[in-house]
């Protein structure tokens, strides 16, 4: 019996001594390892071990969660009882519960891979020597880039073990790592313009090469020299995979059962309704191998799966933790995450696993080839979205397009719409899926979107 | 200002840690040894022990409450621009020895850079914000009282309104930092956050409104020295029924007024963080090397000050030790300094600031804004209003971020509305707007006399850190912004 189950078993046994009637504790231990280097030297190294504890209890239909980084026995005690009191405090929900349906059979976590001791098993020099071959590549790449925000290597593994007073008790290990850096130019006007590029994997070995890691953030920083802004007016506008996944994720949260039963969000009552381009499918699962959002079972035990948000431009469904289910009138979709927020202590909600906008036929030149007047979109600035009218606003920069190329960079303008414009707007999805994280999307083209600018 | 000294709060935060964990101005000594035993140039150790409990209340009656305590430690060693971190959770003299040495790592093989830590003495500081009773220590009977009030509120101001979220935070953070230059100091650092969402529904419109504070204070404070929760909730309900009325913002480049207090949000975006001095130590920032130049218009003398009483911006000691100051960043438009943190201040060759904050033990201190306001001008709020023609006037936001490599930023606002012909007409959607920091500080034509700092408190995220800091403005008038809506 590892310490971590321990834990957790000793947690949910303390909590109905305490007077609980169900309960459930959430281990997640770890060790993690930083460096940052700039202009050839160390400029950070960090280390550390971590844990928390988070415990949550039933009192007939009142619950509470409490979290704690003490595993002492006494500790445990303790929090069991200051769960006891704050559950006392809540009203009553007759939708909290521990989830009813069966929880995963406690299978093997090694079939999604997502541990590679590989990663702890490297020297530190290693690291650090990753991170300055980065810098050096970016650096050296042009003359022109004199400097840089530092270049970072990290690595992270830790075990995440659950027990609930319904039987189940489960653990599994992951790893990541992850190597990024940037480069920085001069532009006029005091101005400078940043360029970045980031590798992240579950396994050491799959992280993009650090020279490459550098001459990309080179590239991108490069690229924006002679940056201006543009006239405001309606364009197409095409989004880079980097800022395809960030709407992804945007989309994802629109859809989460959370602003459901919150009544915060466009997608409310439309299921089943054609909302979007037949271009568009979207994609949760939790079941992807090696990928950063894969788990064997979701934050509340439930076995992992794969839920279609999005089929051929139709919304298809929610992403559900058990409460959120149980207010829909559903069941959980396995997507219940736990994490701990500044100043929001920890928290049980409703987390993506693995998002994935999926690939289409066009190659990312076409779509840009199709654009008379239009922006290319590389980054975007601010959050600047109502999801329950589905009104977006988001500052933006880029590339404009002429005639079908991209001609100069711009910065300093803003894109606007409703998002069920922006969805029905989409006539071209890319065939260049590129994943970070637990993110999957390609290049893809709105129609028509307001761009602010002078 | 007054300050009440007679109880340091320092005081009441290294008792804490004496008391309850045994760690004394020896145990520090021993440890500030351990971190330089390789050698470095500085040295600290900042424990802190935070409880919290939040509560979110909906519709009447407690959705979540949830609470625990954050426990650790953080060892820092700096050995010429290289910083060394550690962090443990645990208070037993292992795992804190176990940490300095991890932090001590960075300097081997250091050369020349060594430095024997002075023994740490107590720094007195001021307590800017007493609380004598914390409510997280309290039974919750009138806390929930309170949640249960203001719902009924925020639905009082119309039928419409069908849902209303709240969300109550109290925390109680104690601190101790001790330093390789003597300096042992301590605080315990209340904030009560109490935010309001109100849902108006009105056919297939669905819309939202949303108003809270942040502040320093206990929670018999509210309806006495700090708005009362019940106005708070109404204010949010109030905004989400107008906003069944709104219409789209316009799209280009406008004038735009200010409101005096949450606009603060502005200039924390649009030059704040431009003036945190590890970007321009670094010459990363837009703002780096132009100490002495203009950046602003005549019009603005912008502060960054964390001796205010009672905000959330509002500190008794730095997370590095260091008392809090009025530090003046722009004057008459002129960059006269940056915010500086230990390290940077050694690299300017300046005092340090007060400005060196850390979002927990778990994470090195950098410079970071507490208090950023500009100071008020001599025009009529009224009269500013007046002198546009067509452009926007803003009450609230949502919130912002900048580029501090071009200077660009972004935020978006909640509350705002049209002016036609130097009058308030239509309410607005949420838009952008979207600047670059001294193109739009050198517009600023108009400045009113009516500072406010805001008591909705912010929470600025950096670097992967969050901190919690204040925020205020007079009313404003820039004659341009790129307002980033979609109407004409």
């Amino acid at each position: 019996m590892s310490v971590e189950m321990d834990a957790v078993l000793q947690a949910v046994d303390l909590a109905k001594r305490s007077g609980a009637d169900d309960a459930d504790a959430w281990l997640s231990t770890g060790r993690r390892f930083n460096v940052t280097v700039l202009n050839k030297e160390i400029e950070q190294l960090e280390e550390a071990d971590s844990r928390v504890l988070g415990l949550r209890v039933f009192v007939g239909q009142r619950s509470a969660l409490v979290y704690s980084s003490d595993l002492a026995s006494d500790a445990l005690s303790e929090l069991a009882g200051q769960a006891i009191e704050l559950a006392k405090l809540s009203g009553e929900d007759r939708w909290t519960s521990l989830p009813e349906e069966p929880f995963a059979d406690g299978a093997d976590a090694a079939d999604l891979g997502l541990y590679d001791p590989e990663v702890f098993a490297q020297d530190p020099q290693t690291l650090i020597d990753l991170a300055l071959r980065a810098e050096a590549a970016a650096r050296g790449h042009d003359p022109k880039i004199t400097n840089s925000e530092g270049a970072n290597v990290s690595r992270q593994e830790g075990t995440i073990a659950l027990a609930n007073s319904h039987g189940f008790a489960g653990s599994y290990r992951s790893s990541s790592c992850s190597l990024s850096a940037s480069a920085v130019v001069d532009d006029a006007d005091y101005k400078k313009r940043v360029g970045r590029w980031e590798t992240s994997d579950r396994f050491f070995g799959q992280l993009e090469d650090a020279e490459l890691v550098g001459r990309t953030a080179a590239r991108r920083a490069l690229g924006q020299l002679g940056t201006r802004k543009v006239t405001t007016q309606e364009a197409p506008v095409v989004w880079s995979p980097e800022m395809a996944r960030q709407f992804l994720d945007l989309l994802a949260y629109a859809a989460s059962g959370e602003l459901r039963y919150q009544g915060d969000s466009f997608l409310i009552d439309r299921e089943g309704d054609r909302l979007g381009s037949p271009l568009l499918t979207i994609v949760d699962d939790a079941l992807l191998p090696g990928r950063l959002g894969s788990r064997p079972f979701d934050d509340e035990g439930l076995s992992s799966q794969r839920t279609t948000l999005f089929e051929a431009g139709v919304f298809n469904s929610f992403l559900f933790d058990t409460y959120s289910a149980r207010r829909a009138g559903r069941e959980s979709t396995s997507n219940a995450g736990r994490s701990v927020a500044f100043q929001r202590g920890m928290t049980l909600g409703v987390s993506p696993s693995n998002l994935t906008m999926v690939a289409g036929e066009s190659s990312p030149e076409e779509i840009i080839a199709g654009v008379r007047q239009g922006l290319y979109l590389t980054e975007m600035l601010g959050f600047g979205e109502n999801l329950a009218t589905g009104d977006f606003s988001r500052g933006a920069s880029g590339f404009w397009i002429e005639d079908g190329a991209l001609a100069y960079p711009v910065a300093e303008i803003n894109i606007a719409g409703r998002i069920q414009d922006m969805l029905a707007g989409i006539d071209a999805v890319g065939n260049d899926l590129s994943v970070l994280d637990t993110l999957a999307a390609p290049t893809f083209r709105i129609g028509e979107m307001m761009v602010s600018g002078s | 200002m007054v300050t009440n000294t007679s109880l340091s709060s320092s005081a009441g935060g290294l008792e804490f840690f004496a008391a309850r964990f045994g760690i004394d101005a020896d145990a520090c000594n021993d440890l500030l040894r351990l971190a330089l035993e390789h050698g470095g140039d500085y040295a600290d150790l900042f424990f802190e022990y935070t409880t919290q409990r939040m509560i979110a209340f909906e519709n009447g009656s407690v959705r979540t409450a949830s609470g625990g305590v954050v426990q650790g430690l953080g060892v820092r060693v700096v050995r010429g621009d290289a910083v060394g971190y550690a962090y443990t959770e645990q208070f037993d003299p292992e795992s804190m020895r176990r940490a300095a040495r991890t932090a001590s790592n960075i300097a081997i093989n250091a050369g020349d850079h060594t430095v024997r830590p002075r023994a740490v003495e107590t720094v007195r500081t001021a307590n800017r914000y007493p609380v004598p009773v914390f409510s997280i220590d309290e039974s919750a009977g009138l806390t929930l009282d309170m949640l249960a009030r203001a719902d009924a509120a925020a639905r009082r101001v119309g039928t419409s309104i069908h849902n209303v979220d709240i969300h109550l935070v109290e925390q109680v953070k104690r601190i101790a930092v001790a330093t390789s230059e003597g300096r042992l100091a301590g605080d315990v650092q209340p904030l009560l956050k109490f935010r309001v969402q109100a849902l108006s529904v009105r056919g297939s419109d669905r819309q939202r409104g949303f108003d809270g504070i942040g502040l320093r204070v206990g929670l018999d404070a509210l309806g006495e020295d700090a708005r009362a929760p019940e106005s708070i909730a109404e204010s949010a309900a109030r905004r989400a029924i107008l906003s069944h009325d709104a219409v789209e913002a316009p799209a280009g480049f406008l004038p735009v007024v200010l409101a005096a207090g949450d606009s603060g949000v502005w200039l924390h975006e649009a030059v704040g963080h431009g003036l945190e001095a590890d970007f321009s130590r670094k010459r990363l920032s837009n703002y780096s090397d132009r100490v002495g130049q203009q950046v602003a218009s005549p019009l603005c003398t912008i502060v960054d000050d964390g001796t205010h009483l009672t905000i959330q911006g509002a500190i008794n000691v730095d997370d590095e030790g260091q008392e809090p100051q009025h530090n003046v960043l722009i004057q008459d438009g002129i960059l006269r300094d940056y915010m500086h943190d230990w390290i940077s201040a050694r690299h300017y060759g300046r005092a340090p600031s007060g400005n060196g904050r850390r979002q927990d033990f778990r994470h090195a201190p950098l410079p970071r804004m507490t208090t950023t306001y500009m100071l008020p001008g001599e025009a009529q709020p009224d009269d500013v209003i007046r002198a546009v023609d067509r452009g926007i006037f803003c009450v609230s936001f949502s919130g912002g971020q900048v580029d501090i490599s071009s200077g660009d930023y972004v935020f978006a606002t909640d509350e705002a509305y049209l002016i036609e012909q130097g009058r308030l007409t239509a309410p607005l959607r949420t838009t952008n707007l979207i600047g670059n920091g001294p193109d739009s500080l050198m517009r600023v034509t108009m400045v009113g006399n009516d500072l406010r700092i805001s008591d909705i408190g912010g929470t600025c995220g950096k670097s992967g850190q969050w901190a919690p800091v204040s925020l205020g403005l007079p009313t404003v008038l820039v004659d341009g912004i790129t307002v980033g809506g979609t109407g004409q």
